[in-house]
């Protein structure tokens, strides 16, 4: 599903942000992506739906390579993923039906097959009674969920979210957390940027740690190992 | 199709301020093109109000039978750019003095004999009436045998063409300036819409747009806000040849010509949103 092989990424002002980063997402798994901030995870992110590309080494998802992408092919991949960010990205002038229903009409979908699958979504993140609301009226817990909603409307493969959880109370973050699990039980693969480590111990889940643009533990590979020990 | 245009208006009630401001800045950038594009017509219609008075005058050898210049008279309506060639007897010749100068009216009693010359008056037809032109015809008129003189005010005719020249190298000057101008201004405005939209672009390519998509609802609305402001421009061209021709006879365009301003307008209203469309999707980084 995801496979990062021998990744490097550098900017152009020198500084290396990732470094030998080798690991692979299965189909329907959860994992989270932890860290302190600038540890590298929201640029793993970003390598995932084709917003930077690396340096060197290959990045693959859901069957497109970053070594054969083309421009062309970008939207026919990000179609194939949702993005929730901690900053939820919603347009503040449209409702929540409104945000939902951008991310299918802006991909061609057909207007009559819109309206039930935003209802759908809507219901399945607890917000359907809330569907005419215009962000400034619903909590930050409720945005992302709206959130949540629009990255789940295309049916993808995979659901990244990057820190969806850093602008909530805890009450708020139980129940994002949750639904994402929720959204994993149907057979979604789910990707969770975060660095607060309660979330990660409370979720018996496989977890990658990195340090300064490197792997320094990867629960999948040190347990299979047979301990728990630090790369 | 739907969408797009949905989009396209949409942004104008979103940023009604933002929006209003591209169009009177396209209007009022529009407005100065078109100033200067009155300007230019009508000192090229005053222009051509005096070279209508360029006439070639052949004076005729006194005798010259009527039938030797109703032959040359035909070949010469038939000389390329020529408009209307026209015979003056004597007698008609010194009809029109005695109905002109009516100083001399007494002398004209006193002759004996008609001193004025019959002649050949031509007039050269629109595009025609440059020096070189009119030179070539007064020679080649000068040439029948039986034309005693040739006259045509050559320093009036090669001063028109000098003006012509000049007023078009101007015009061409300062009217590119105020195109260029324009072009920049309207570009800076609408790149100001599409940073204002940003986020939003954001989102569309996040959940998979693509960037012929992203584009299509900026270039419809740079376009109606080409033509908006294009038309506020003639309102405002209108406007200002109104107030003008109340102290001095002015022309203002005609349909054809506002239409091409509009259009102008309506195309760099389009240039300016790919063009920053463009730059800004190129700026956001890959894809």
């Amino acid at each position: 599903m995801i496979r990062f092989r021998k990744v490097f990424k550098s900017f152009s002002s020198g500084s290396l942000a990732l470094t030998d980063i080798n690991f692979h997402v299965a189909k329907g798994e959860f994992v989270f992506l932890t860290g302190h901030s600038g540890a590298g995870k929201s640029t793993i992110m970003r390598m995932i739906y084709a917003d930077l590309l690396p340096s060197s080494g290959e990045v693959r998802v859901s069957g497109f390579s970053t070594e054969r992408l083309r421009r062309s092919e970008i939207p026919k991949l990000r179609r194939r993923l949702g993005v929730v960010f901690q900053d939820f990205r919603l347009l503040e002038d449209r409702t929540a039906e409104e945000n939902v229903a951008y991310a299918l009409e802006v991909t061609g979908v057909r207007r009559n097959l819109i309206q039930p699958k935003v209802i759908r979504v809507l219901t399945q993140v607890g917000l359907a009674a809330k569907a005419g609301a215009y962000p400034r009226e619903l909590s930050g817990g409720e945005q992302q969920r709206v959130a949540i909603a629009r990255a789940l409307v295309n049916d993808p493969l995979v659901v990244l979210a990057d820190e969806p959880t850093g602008n909530l109370d805890d009450r708020a973050t139980r129940g994002v957390v949750q639904l994402l699990r929720d959204i994993n039980a149907n057979g979604t693969a789910v990707v969770m940027a975060t660095h607060d480590l309660g979330i990660v111990r409370q979720e018996a889940t496989r977890s990658i740690e990195l340090q300064n643009g490197a792997i320094v533990y990867d629960s999948a590979v040190d347990e299979s190992e047979g301990g728990n020990q630090k790369r | 199709m739907r969408l797009i245009i949905r989009e396209a208006l949409l942004a104008f009630r979103r940023a009604p301020v933002l929006s209003a401001l591209s169009i009177t800045t396209i209007a009022f950038a529009l407005f100065v093109v078109g100033l200067f594009a009155l300007v230019a017509l009508n000192i090229r219609n005053a222009l051509e109000d005096v070279e209508e008075r360029v006439e070639i005058v052949a004076y005729l050898m006194r005798g010259t039978p009527v039938e030797v210049v109703t032959v040359a008279l035909g070949d010469i309506d038939a000389f390329p750019g020529v408009e209307s060639a026209v015979y003056v007897t004597e007698e008609e010749a010194l009809e029109r003095a005695r109905a002109n100068l009516t100083e001399f009216q007494e002398a004209y009693d006193d002759l004996t004999e008609n001193p004025l010359p019959a002649s050949i008056e031509v007039r050269m037809a629109p595009g025609y009436r440059d020096a070189e032109t009119v030179t070539r015809v007064a020679e080649w008129l000068g040439s029948f045998r039986f034309a005693e003189d040739v006259r045509f005010g050559r320093d009036w005719v090669e001063r028109i063409d000098r003006l012509q020249n000049i007023a078009a190298v101007v015009g061409l000057v300062i009217g590119g300036a105020f195109a260029v101008a324009s072009v920049i201004i309207i570009g800076t405005t609408v790149r100001m819409a599409v940073l204002q939209r940003s986020r939003e672009i954001a989102i569309m390519r996040l959940v998979g747009a693509t960037n012929g998509f992203i584009r299509r609802p900026f270039l419809l609305e740079g376009i109606l806000k080409g033509i908006l402001g294009g038309t506020l421009a003639v309102g405002l061209n209108y406007a200002a040849f109104s107030a003008i021709n109340q102290v001095y006879t002015a022309s203002f365009f005609n349909g054809l010509q506002a239409l091409i301003l509009v259009l102008f307008g309506t195309a760099l209203g389009f240039v300016a949103s790919a063009v920053s469309v463009a730059r800004h999707l190129r700026k956001v980084g890959h894809g």
